[in-house]
């Protein structure tokens, strides 16, 4: 009973750890007040700044798009590779899994001006080259989900609706995709993820012009930083949070109408 | 007879609301083989682990060697067991498995090196000692895990069906091999199976099991030509089990028939199952036998054929030597011995099911 | 489609290592090697042994190795803890504790910052209860704990995974053979854990030893890290060549590290991917 209790604080503890900071930044997005720490009542004046800063909202575009692109491109190159690899002898295998573990393993910051070095010799900094660096650090994580799926998906099921007379793209759309479709799923939310999330390579690979909201975080801590901010991320917190709970339990309940009709 | 080294007293369990054991007596003596036998379900691997420790009872008590060991737990007890699945441990060498009781007791090092070339050269895989668990086969790894059980010189060894996951080949051999270890070691094992064969074979005692009853204890002979009832008849076994009347002592009514029989007391035009097995059943000559049929269908089974006969509404399970061809017109007989009468049914763990084998 | 064809489909990702992998990564050897004029020279990563450089270097080892071994002791336990709760639904585990990446990290941080004020929050708490303030913005101890923050989530997730691995059947047949729960702990379940023990540490490790924004941020340009360093060469002081040796240097930690990974996962393919 005592060890359960004790398990049940320091389980408490840690969630408080991580959850506390966003916590404090969804109540200060509603604090009117212009020194941060004191409570000034309750306000939605930042979210309608927010709205309205140009800086803010071309930031936030261009994070999108640099996000949605980079995870979707991410998702099918990797798909592919990881389609080729499973069907790979251990040597070449044993290359392409160690190349993919590099930008995962590289510290971020030596990743970020690797490809700085190699841009600046043929282009100029900007939106594109931010955007082949985020598809280039997303694809391990597409590949790492997709392999293992692979491996478990039955080879002999592929097999079998090719000498039933499928076409091979077919028997792939009929057979193997719904055994992978899960891993393709989660490499694709993790390649969002880890895109929306990256600071450093984005820093490096981005030139003068360009901006997404971390690094226009970065230079505005330096000065002080807006509580527009806080509204905005208050609001990307929870329309991911919604985004990943109703993908959570949509498939779910396509499950169980099935078996209902059944 | 040898004194009981293990002694359950009015045990219970259950998981749930689903019960599992109820009010279970049961007793092993020194130096015996014990098998616990029944379907998956009926109780037994849940009265190998509290045996083991790894459950307690809701009720009742467990006595080994005359002290409770009810809530005593797994590390304290003198008993080791062999699990389904092997359990080695895989980061482990294999000597370094054998050796992980002994080194837990504080065994000098010298000894443990000897009991792990004693214990190896007993379940003859000399020599493995380096070597790494994946490495081994299925048999290999359970032979293995035996012999690290057996080192610690348990006074019982309890086995979690040890042969499930081999094949037919592996698992015969593996028990000869265990009767051949439990001769060597001269100790008592309590086995978990569900696989009829494999008890018959090795064991002194067998408890069959259903429904978290016992269901009848004795030696295979007893179990096989005796059943107490349907259940045990039916799962031990191939048999014919007809609704039949006993008319009188050592007659019975079988399908409108009466036999002679052997057995006594079980009162006068009582209705009764009578157990015969198809081996047991004789075809004769239609003039010669109690009664007439036709054979329906011929299947080559190796060492016999098995025939199915329509014989006075009853479908007979016969096996015979001879070659008798669809369609024959045939006399069926059985000697008064092989007629084994058995009370109805009392409740539903008695009765005779059907089992996916 | 076989098996040759099939291989093909890898194609396009074969094109992207040699691009954007490899190539980058000889980038970085072409300038810690070569000057302007394009000769070979030795200069740069002599500049690595300069004392700033050096004292980056230390005090980012240091900082480095205290969060990774803050985080496997707070990290292991909360393993056991998760692993005992015998949640069927495990990628659930993983969404709690990626879901506070989707705030931007460097706003949480800022919000530590907030929390771990002179006048912030936690101070006005302990002062409230008549404890003495802490003062433990911009020392190393903050970054300390920044970095222990962002990273913990790394340590559970491949400890927990390990941990939930474990057969019952081991520790079951280990209580039979007479070890008791610590036994257990020491030679069934750490060893059986230890590729996720050393997958957390390398992904801790790494991006401890070479953050710069934590330690910007929660230092207050007092605790200077290798990254600091290196970031300003590039962003600030247009050392190119000296920024590209020590990144060298980072990129041969990270490669000691993945080589020691690569002895403790049997398995080949990464307990390091949750």
């Amino acid at each position: 009973m005592v060890k359960k209790t004790l398990s049940n604080v320091y389980m408490t503890l840690i969630f408080l750890f991580l959850y506390l900071p966003i916590l404090v930044l969804i109540i200060l997005s509603f604090n009117d007040s212009k020194t941060r720490v004191e409570w000034g009542g309750f306000t939605l004046k930042w979210y309608i700044e927010c709205f309205q800063s140009e800086t803010i909202m071309t930031a936030f575009a261009t994070t999108l798009q640099i996000t949605v692109i980079s995870a979707v491109v991410s998702t099918i190159i990797g798909t592919l590779a990881a389609i080729g690899i499973s069907a790979m002898k251990a040597k070449s295998r044993a290359f392409y899994l160690g190349s993919t573990n590099i930008p995962l393993l590289n510290a971020d910051i030596v990743t970020g001006i690797s490809m700085m070095l190699l841009f600046v010799k043929f282009v100029d900094l900007g939106f594109v080259t931010v955007l082949v660096a985020h598809i280039t650090f997303s694809i391990p994580y597409v590949i790492l989900n997709v392999l293992p799926k692979l491996k478990q998906a039955n080879r002999s099921t592929y097999e079998a609706a090719l000498d039933l007379g499928a076409s091979p793209l077919y028997a792939f759309y009929k057979v193997t995709w719904p055994e992978i479709r899960s891993g393709v799923f989660s490499g694709f939310l993790m390649a969002v993820t880890m895109s929306l999330d990256d600071f450093s390579i984005t820093y490096f690979t981005k030139g003068a012009g360009v901006n997404t909201l971390s690094t226009m975080l970065y230079t505005e801590l330096r000065k002080g930083i807006k509580p527009e901010l806080y509204a905005l991320s208050t609001i990307l917190f929870f329309t991911v949070l919604l985004l990943l709970l109703l993908v959570n339990y949509l498939p779910n309940r396509k499950k169980s109408t099935t078996v209902e009709r059944v | 007879m040898k004194k009981a080294l293990i002694n359950f007293v009015d045990i219970s369990k259950s998981y749930g609301k689903q019960l599992v054991l109820d009010e279970f007596n049961l007793y092993v003596r020194e130096n015996e083989f014990v098998t616990l036998l029944g379907p998956s379900g009926c109780g037994k691997t849940t009265t190998l682990r509290l045996l083991g420790g790894f459950e307690t009872p809701d009720k009742g008590q467990i006595f080994f060697d005359s002290q409770d060991i009810t809530y005593l737990p797994a590390n304290e007890r003198k008993l080791n067991t062999v699990f389904q699945k092997y359990s080695l441990f895989p980061h482990m060498t294999i000597a370094e498995n054998i050796a992980f009781g002994l080194k837990i007791s504080k065994k000098p090092q010298a000894y443990i090196n000897d009991k792990i070339k004693y214990a190896l050269k007993l379940v003859n895989l000399d020599g493995y000692e380096n070597r790494e668990i994946d490495s081994l086969s299925g048999g290999q790894q359970q032979r293995i895990a035996i012999a690290r059980a057996i080192v610690n010189e348990p006074k019982v060894l309890l086995l979690d069906e040890p042969l499930g996951a081999l094949d037919l080949k592996m698992r015969q051999s593996m028990q000869y091999e265990l009767i051949r270890l439990k001769e060597e070691l001269g100790i008592t094992f309590v086995y978990v199976t569900h696989d009829q064969e494999e008890a018959l074979t090795m064991s002194d005692t067998i408890v069959v099991m259903n429904q978290g009853y016992i269901q009848q204890i004795g030696t295979p002979e007893m179990i096989y030509n005796e059943p107490e009832n349907a259940f045990v008849a039916d799962f031990i076994g191939e048999s014919n089990i007809i609704d039949a009347t006993f008319i009188e002592d050592e007659v019975v009514e079988i399908l409108g028939v009466k036999m002679p029989c052997v057995d006594k007391g079980f009162g006068k035009n009582t209705p009764v199952d009578v157990v015969i097995r198809p081996e047991d059943v004789e075809l004769v000559d239609p003039s010669e036998g109690y009664l007439e049929g036709d054979v329906t269908s011929l299947i080559f089974k190796g060492v016999h054929y098995e025939l199915d006969v329509m014989a006075n509404g009853y479908e007979w399970l016969v096996h015979t030597t001879k070659l008798v061809p669809v369609g024959s017109h045939v006399g069926i007989k059985v000697t008064p011995f092989n007629i084994q009468i058995m009370n109805k049914p009392a409740s539903s763990d008695e009765e005779a099911v059907e089992i996916d084998e | 489609m076989n098996k040759l064809k099939r291989q093909l489909l890898a194609g396009p990702y074969l094109v992207w290592i040699i691009g954007f992998i490899i190539l980058p990564l000889l980038m970085i050897l072409y300038y810690a090697f070569f000057d302007e004029n394009g000769s070979f020279t030795l200069e740069y990563l002599s500049h690595i042994a300069s004392p700033i450089n050096v004292h980056a270097m230390v005090l980012s080892l240091e900082l480095g190795v205290a969060a990774t071994v803050i985080c496997l002791l707070l990290a292991y336990p909360l393993a056991m803890i998760l692993n005992n709760l015998k949640i069927k639904n495990q990628s659930l585990i993983v969404f709690i504790f990626m879901l506070p990446m989707w705030m931007n990290f460097l706003l949480r941080i800022l919000a530590w910052k907030l929390l771990l004020n002179k006048n912030g929050v936690l101070n006005t708490v302990l002062m409230s209860i008549g404890l003495e303030p802490v003062m433990i913005l911009n020392t190393p101890a903050a970054v300390v704990f920044g970095m222990v923050y962002e990273y913990l989530p790394f340590m559970i997730l491949p400890i927990y995974n390990s941990m939930a691995r474990i057969k019952k059947d081991y520790i079951e047949a280990a209580h039979d053979l007479g070890a008791n729960e610590i036994t257990i702990f020491f030679k069934i379940i750490i060893p059986l854990t230890l590729s996720g023990i050393i997958s957390g540490v390398v992904m801790v490790f790494v991006p401890a030893l070479t953050s710069f924004a934590v330690s910007e941020l929660l230092g207050g340009g007092k605790v200077l890290l290798i990254g600091n360093v290196i970031e300003e060469s590039f962003m600030q002081g247009m050392q190119w060549n000296a920024g590209s040796s020590l990144s060298l240097v980072l990129m041969i930690f990270v490669m000691v590290s993945m080589t020691i990974m690569n002895i403790f996962d049997k398995d080949g393919e990464g307990t390091a991917v949750w």
